[in-house]
């Protein structure tokens, strides 16, 4: 019975492959974005800290 | 920056439960439409989107105003950090919306004032991105983008209006500050994937604001450690 119920749910009517791929692009869309903006924080703290040290490094 | 570090976390905290709630309401407990069927559980992603696209829009033309007119440096970056967030929710709205289209309208696209209008907002978006980079003096192209995201803001009420002004075969909107043709069942994902989406791009543009942040100190310690180089080597 709970498979039976999976499965129209996963049919969504007949409309599966139209409902599942706009879930999935979006999904997929959003952590991307996230994802990428983190790392490029992350980058340029870890490039700013290098450029901090370096100078205190030139001025000791 | 404070401001944003200080809501930072509530915006985070905030887009997690929004989803958490909205997205089992949009998919699984609210109830198939009477004429369009599941399908309508592409408007909970589709709508969001085309109103993320479009605030996004005013703001990074704000930002882009007060950057030109007051010099406004964090103006700047707030419209420079939007941009490429407003420009992935303008995807995501043409995309779901093709997706909803073919099946209920029976063609993935249409030429018409609505989907015609979103997708120019998109490549301003793309525009904007692309002048922004496009010039070897970065303020030179902070400034060009700027005038182009000015430029481009024109669109946005054309979009808006473009399902009254025209006979547009995209419906016109269900939904006003006054009035709603939908039902509460519907009305509740939709509001909460709203309210998802919203804190989302607060959360990211928090996150792109501090990069660009950090990139233009990196900018700065770079040419001041060049002067210092050719001070030195001028001494010596």
């Amino acid at each position: 019975m709970m498979s039976m119920d999976l499965m129209t749910f996963l049919d969504m009517g007949g409309y599966a492959r139209f409902v599942w791929p706009a879930y999935g692009v979006s999904l997929f869309s959003l952590l991307a974005i996230l994802i990428f903006s983190l790392r490029s924080l992350k980058a340029r703290e870890r490039e700013f800290e290098a450029l901090k040290s370096q100078r205190r490094g030139d001025r000791a | 920056m404070k401001i944003a570090n200080a809501i930072f976390p509530w915006a985070a905290g905030l887009a997690v439960l929004l989803f958490a709630v909205g997205l089992p309401i949009a998919l699984v407990t609210s109830p198939p439409d009477y004429q369009q069927g599941e399908t309508v559980r592409i408007l909970y992603l589709h709508v969001p989107a085309a109103v993320m696209g479009e605030m996004i829009y005013y703001a990074m033309a704000s930002g882009s105003a007060a950057y030109l007119i007051w010099r406004h440096p964090m103006a700047g970056l707030v419209a420079k950090a939007s941009a490429p967030v407003g420009a992935m929710f303008t995807a995501l709205c043409l995309i779901c919306g093709m997706l909803w289209g073919e099946p209920m309208w029976g063609t993935f696209w249409v030429w018409d004032a609505r989907l015609t209008s979103t997708l120019i907002m998109f490549f301003i978006y793309l525009g904007y991105i692309a002048l922004g980079d496009a010039f070897e003096d970065p303020e030179r192209g902070d400034r060009a983008a700027a005038i182009l995201a000015l430029v481009g803001v024109v669109n946005v009420p054309i979009i808006k209006f473009s399902v009254n002004w025209w006979n547009t075969l995209h419906q016109p909107a269900s939904l006003s500050l006054t009035k709603s043709n939908m039902s509460g069942e519907m009305l509740l994902p939709l509001f909460l994937m709203m309210g998802a989406y919203g804190m989302f791009y607060v959360t990211v543009l928090v996150i792109r604001v501090r990069s660009e942040l950090l990139a233009a100190k990196i900018r700065n310690a770079r040419m001041s450690q060049i002067a210092g180089n050719e001070a030195a080597q001028a001494i010596g």
